[in-house]
């Protein structure tokens, strides 16, 4: 195993014990002992010993010319032509990054017809813009997507790499990374840059839980990560923002693809995309019924919000899949999330607890869902939920 | 036609609870289970067997308990299993995870279809699944919610979107990601349970496979942990019992500022 405590230097502080998110570590004779059954090799413990009495050997390999990448880049996902919003969030974390690095901010984006769009990107923060216009890159496809984006990175050798963890994001660039050989974190949902090294510091839950783990990609480029939707505030729009336009053009061998698609459905039950919306109402087993859901619609249609669903009522066939929070569904985070009726079982506050402001509608006033809401109303949701809608509706004069 | 199944053993988070005081997990006692999303590649590993012929191997590389997993899926209808286990491979991130994964299944030879759950529930990357395919330099296509036929050499299948779904046709050998809503998994019958009992279980050890050093567990693993921590308990929040007119209107005062 490539950890060890070196005695000497351990003074049985016991703040290992406590960081080790897998119960590795225990105190033997007021010294730190690994259990190497249990331990993954995470290295948390090596960063919070302030005795350096844990060696960790990482001994890893270097992108060669590690000093010569430079920059930012988002990829700018677009689908029919209509540049996705995580993308201007992206952006706009991007732009604070840039000014901590003192580097600027570029995107890339692959399409058909789309190089009016490269405008709209440097309105919202972009310095420059890779375009590869081409008939190949119309709708996403695995292979010339990457090797497209493989090639330009190759090119232009940007340090940083974001892309929205989209369906199409979160194909796209674990291919990239992988072909790149660099580091990859999923599911960010803090950036920022260490002061010092200038490393990209990518911080997500951790472990399964409700643990935060910091993220470094230390010796190789670039860093990569994704992040959901609606993590980051949107860059504002600024018409006069300058920037550059440079068009890319790709060999046709890079371009040949192994999938083809045949077809593209688009089933709208809600106008809404949950992943998306601003403000989510959702129905758990409370709701006792498919057809009570319709008063939740009323709800979020006041709100101009989406309408969601606890596992429980999707397994019922009250809602489709599309629209289930939670471990098993779709994980989110709007700015407000008001769940009725859920009990809030750990699989489900998994996928809604980092929204701004929750609020819980439920009878039980011990149900879980109430520990995470920041606002509950402990009453019947039949009464409570149309008394909602009523009084948004003449609050809001909508 | 060979299916390789993909699977990964998790904790039963249904089992985590959460220290009142110190706001983390409790690991204790906690249950290992198969990955929930990889229920549904198992089951769909076993459907295309059964419809087309051939053979379904799933692998494994975690600790040796993982040995558990792997039974369980031989007792739904898996005919082989392997296990990757060694102590080389601690501390490998997706990347190192995929190379490890992709050289196994290069020596499992000949495969026409590999599946893995869209993610895994304790790490949720969804990255793995990709990595391996590209290691292997094959097609893959995530989020599968159905797959629509296989023939010619070919697989059609229904991808998940944002806004509904995408018809996709791949060559094979191809490596597809599922979703829940590809099947339901079946309970193992009594027989399954006993074939599982008896199976033999390929185990490989680093050793055994054709791998480059450089490329494993904490070597191989451009990404690291730098440091881990508890995120501040969310504060306590304002919960409001009795006469819905009342409490309605308490909430609305509070929230319509923050809707605007």
């Amino acid at each position: 195993m490539g950890i060890q405590i070196i005695k000497e230097q351990c003074t049985g502080c016991s703040l290992c014990v406590k960081v080790c998110p897998f119960c590795a570590l225990t105190m033997t004779n007021k010294k730190a002992v690994i259990d190497y059954d249990k331990c993954t090799l995470c290295g948390a413990c090596v960063d919070s010993c302030k005795f350096n009495a844990i060696d960790l050997k990482r001994d890893s390999s270097k992108t060669p010319n590690i000093e010569e990448y430079k920059g930012i880049w988002v990829f700018a996902e677009q689908k029919k032509g209509v540049i996705q919003s995580v993308v201007y969030e992206l952006l706009g974390k991007a732009r604070d990054l840039s000014e901590k690095l003192g580097s600027d901010v570029s995107c890339v984006l692959l399409g058909h017809n789309i190089k009016d769009k490269a405008q709209e990107l440097i309105s919202r923060g972009a310095d420059n813009v890779y375009i590869v216009d081409t008939v190949e890159l119309e709708h996403y496809l695995d292979e010339p997507y990457t090797k497209t984006i493989v090639n330009l990175v190759r090119k232009y050798r940007p340090e940083i790499f974001l892309c929205g963890a989209t369906f199409i994001g979160r194909s796209l660039i674990s291919r990239v990374a992988v072909k790149l050989h660099t580091g990859l974190t999923a599911d960010c949902t803090g950036l920022d840059i260490d002061e010092k090294e200038k490393f990209l510091m990518q911080t997500r839950p951790a472990f399964g839980g409700n643990i935060m783990a910091t993220i470094l990609s230390k010796n190789h480029r670039p860093q990569m990560a994704t992040v959901r939707h609606k993590v980051f505030k949107e860059a504002a729009v600024d018409k006069t923002r300058k920037g550059k336009i440079i068009e890319e053009a790709i060999p046709k061998t890079f371009l040949t693809s192994r999938t083809k698609l045949l077809d593209i459905v688009e089933e709208i039950t809600s106008t809404i995309n949950i992943a998306e919306a601003d403000i989510i109402v959702s129905g758990g087993r409370g709701l006792k019924g498919p057809e009570n859901f319709a008063m939740l619609e009323e709800l979020a249609q006041v709100l101009g919000g989406a309408v969601g669903s606890s596992r429980a009522a999707v397994d019922a066939g009250w809602m489709p899949y599309s629209h289930q929070v939670g471990q098993t569904g779709k994980t989110v985070c709007p700015k407000l999330y008001i769940a009725c009726g859920i009990s809030g079982q750990i699989q489900h506050l998994v996928g809604m607890q980092s929204s701004n402001i929750i609020l819980a509608i439920n009878q039980d006033p011990h149900a879980p869902i109430f520990t995470v809401a920041n606002y509950g109303i402990v009453g019947d949701v039949f009464q409570v939920v149309p008394l909602l809608t009523k009084k948004f509706k003449a609050t809001l004069n909508r | 036609m060979n299916i390789i199944v993909c699977i990964k053993q998790v904790p039963d988070t249904t089992q985590v609870r959460i220290d009142p005081v110190t706001n983390t997990l409790i690991r204790e006692g906690v249950q290992s289970i198969i990955n929930p999303f990889d229920m549904y590649a198992i089951e769909e590993g076993v459907r295309l067997k059964e419809k087309y012929g051939g053979k379904t191997t799933v692998i494994s590389m975690g600790p040796p308990q993982a040995d558990a997993a792997l039974r369980e899926a031989i007792s739904m209808g898996c005919d082989e299993a392997c296990l990757v286990s060694d102590r080389a491979f601690a501390g490998s991130d997706t990347l190192a995870t995929g190379y490890t994964l992709a050289m196994a299944i290069r020596k499992l030879k000949d495969y026409d279809i590999i599946l893995c759950g869209k993610q895994a529930s304790d790490g949720d990357t969804a990255q793995v699944g990709p990595g391996i395919a590209t290691q292997l330099d094959i097609p893959q296509v995530t989020y599968v919610k159905k797959i629509e036929d296989v023939k010619d050499n070919h697989a059609t299948v229904e991808r998940m979107t944002e806004e509904g779904f995408e018809i996709v046709r791949t060559s094979l050998p191809c490596l597809l990601t599922v979703v829940k809503e590809i099947n339901e998994p079946r309970i193992p019958s009594l027989k399954g349970r006993m074939k599982a009992k008896k199976a033999e279980i390929l185990s490989w050890k680093a050793i055994d496979l054709d791998l480059e050093e450089e490329k494993l567990g904490l070597k191989g693993s451009p990404t690291w942990v730098s440091k881990i921590f508890t995120p501040p308990p969310r504060p306590k929040g304002h919960i409001l019992e009795g006469d819905p007119e009342e409490t309605t209107t308490k909430i609305i005062e509070a929230l319509k500022d923050r809707l605007i």
